[in-house]
């Protein structure tokens, strides 16, 4: 009898941390539902809050889309050779640059972006395009997309299957593309699905890298919430929600490990 | 057997080793590997067997002036992949990403072969290491025994020109690793293709090799038929690597050799002779009332049924180790007379 008392009391606190998580967002949700949020939701439910959004900010969404798309493409030409490389030499360098490669997850997104626009402000054309936020956003997303390839690539042993491979006469790009990729396919996968969830939410640097022409979502967020009524800014919550959430199941998905399986000797 | 090419001749000339942390794996090395033989490099971890293997497979490069030769030909500095050797690893190398069928024609479709024939090699090969069953299967679905199946067909496929394998039966427990030894001879045999085999265990080399190089510190100890190692090893390392060996000290006088258990006609005894080493089988117990010169105590004695393992107390620093096949017990503090013949005897 104990023991069901302390287990409810655990699922009660369990359920109350997360009413205490769910509950804003359901209730920002329904806000960009809501036809007068200050009357609440019996003054009405309308969509015309995201019409108001899909119109007037339709271009941040595409922008986004795109840029973490292009982000994408940038990490995985950049990332996964890199991985390959610090995977098959472990040396003082290597794991100099494995630290170097953190440091913009580590240090402010804020400063990282003062020291591009002091660097690189002063090249109008560059400041001006969408390519100097996908600058930052690369550089803030790197090392999601090394670290996961890498760890799936130190759990394999490389060195020996690569040897197989060219036992069996494949060179080098035949053994890249037979041998390492597939193997590295799972931290590809979820590399992918972070980078782009990051890119799509990022914030901070972007808000210091954009210009009136190169919102992104969030920023145009920040700005409905500041000058326009709360409705539309509840209602763009709802349009990030929609994309961002299909993002996040994905990655869930991928980073459930694959069960181990046993098999017993068979004689023949 | 579709596989009979010519098999291929081996050479090594000054082949040394050394890593780049100055570690010294390879003393120079010159070898001559007979087409169609199965050479066995036996030594034990750090010896430089594996790097010798390495080299041959195109893995490791020699230091400066070292030579590999192929059928005369210099491969000193062709890549593995050029080389169209097939390599068994110790740890299989299989590929998770590819079914039991597709690592096992992997080498084929790397070298353009139709698809046709790679479907009729790979069931070829799969019958003839009877896993035709597990082409399906991935590998993580597989046992120890079935991947190393895997691994040899897959080695084979290609119809390389040399088979190189890496302590290939060290993962596998004791009873699969006799079976597997048994069906890795008779393969060979059946290919009639040049093999190198790498191991630790004495028992495979001799099993396997028709000839041994037994290496030490990187160094060739020495080369030869298992039989000559056995019987007529050139280093006292050899000596002890390689079965049981038992020791004697004392000296020669006058074609006796005397030692603290007695003394032992020898009339071929070397002058200056003062140790004699001799295998457990040239050694035997003095039966009923037998005189023997060599008197000894029994310290223990473990009943095998086909014979009597008895470790003798002799006065040495090691006591003697006896096979006996005699009718009768022995119990601890037994005096025993032995026996040696003298044909067994070494001095090293």
């Amino acid at each position: 009898m104990k023991r069901r008392g302390l287990f409810l009391l655990q699922l009660g606190f369990t359920l109350l941390v997360c009413a205490f998580l769910v509950v804003p967002v359901i209730l920002s949700m329904l806000a960009g539902l809501t036809v007068n949020y200050f009357i609440g939701v019996e003054s009405g439910l309308t969509l015309r809050w995201v019409m108001e959004v899909w119109n007037g900010y339709r271009e941040t969404i595409f922008l986004s889309i795109g840029l973490s798309l292009a982000c994408l493409a940038v990490t995985l030409v950049l990332g996964v050779p890199t991985a390959y490389v610090l995977a098959k030499r472990q040396n003082a360098l290597t794991r100099t640059l494995e630290e170097m490669l953190v440091l913009p997850v580590a240090v402010p997104g804020l400063a990282t972006a003062l020291a591009l626009i002091v660097t690189y402000g002063s090249l109008s054309g560059f400041r001006t395009s969408w390519a100097f936020i996908l600058v930052g956003h690369v550089l803030f997303t790197l090392p999601f997309m090394v670290r996961s390839v890498l760890a799936v690539l130190s759990a394999i042993d490389l060195k020996t299957l690569e040897e197989g491979a060219a036992s069996l006469g494949a060179g080098f790009w035949p053994r890249f593309r037979d041998i390492v990729l597939p193997n590295c396919r799972q931290g590809i996968l979820a590399g992918s699905l972070m980078v782009v969830t990051l890119s799509m939410g990022e914030f901070n640097m972007t808000w210091l890298l954009h210009t009136p022409f190169t919102k992104t979502l969030p920023v145009g967020l920040a700005d409905a919430y500041a000058s326009l009524r709360l409705e539309v800014g509840s209602a763009y919550t709802l349009v990030f929600f929609l994309m961002i959430m299909p993002l996040l199941l994905a990655l869930q998905a991928f980073a459930k490990p694959r069960p181990a399986k046993f098999v017993a000797e068979e004689t023949e | 057997m579709t596989d009979a090419g010519t098999p291929l001749a081996i050479a090594l000339t000054n082949c040394a080793k050394t890593f780049a942390d100055g570690t010294k794996a390879l003393e120079p090395l010159d070898l001559a590997i007979h087409a169609g033989e199965t050479v066995v490099f036996l030594g034990p971890s750090g010896c430089g067997k594996t790097t010798t293997l390495r080299i041959i497979a195109g893995l490791e490069e020699p230091d400066a002036g070292g030579k590999v030769l192929f059928d005369g030909v210099d491969v000193t500095h062709l890549p593995i992949e050029q080389r169209n050797v097939g390599m068994v690893f110790q740890s299989y190398a299989l590929f998770p990403n590819m079914t039991v069928a597709g690592n096992i024609g992997y080498g084929l479709k790397i070298r353009k072969v139709a698809d046709a024939q790679v479907k009729a090699r790979v069931s070829e090969m799969l019958a003839m290491m009877q896993i035709t069953k597990l082409a399906d299967r991935r590998i993580d679905q597989l046992s120890g025994g079935q991947r190393q199946r895997v691994a040899l067909a897959r080695a084979i496929a290609v119809r390389p020109r040399a088979l190189l394998l890496d302590e290939p039966l060290t993962a596998l427990d004791a009873k699969l690793r006799d079976t597997l030894r048994l069906e890795i001879d008779s393969l060979l045999r059946s290919l009639g293709i040049t093999a190198i085999y790498v191991t630790h265990d004495q028992a495979e080399a001799m099993a396997l090799g028709d000839r041994i190089v037994v290496m030490e510190h990187g160094r060739v100890a020495q080369i030869g038929k298992p039989r000559e190692i056995y019987q007529r090893p050139a280093t006292r390392f050899v000596a002890e690597f390689i079965g049981t060996m038992n020791r004697l000290t004392g000296a020669v006088k006058n074609g006796v050799f005397t030692c603290k258990a007695g003394s032992l006609a020898w009339s071929e005894a070397p002058a200056n002779t003062t140790e004699i080493l001799f295998r457990p089988e040239d050694i035997r117990v003095a039966e009923g009332h037998e005189t023997t010169g060599l008197q000894g105590k029994v310290a223990a004695a473990f009943f095998l049924g086909d014979r009597t393992r008895l470790f003798v107390e002799v006065g040495e620093a090691q006591p003697l180790v006896i096979e006996s096949t005699a009718r009768r017990d022995f119990s601890h503090g037994d005096a025993v007379g032995l026996a040696i013949d003298p044909r067994g005897l070494l001095v090293l």
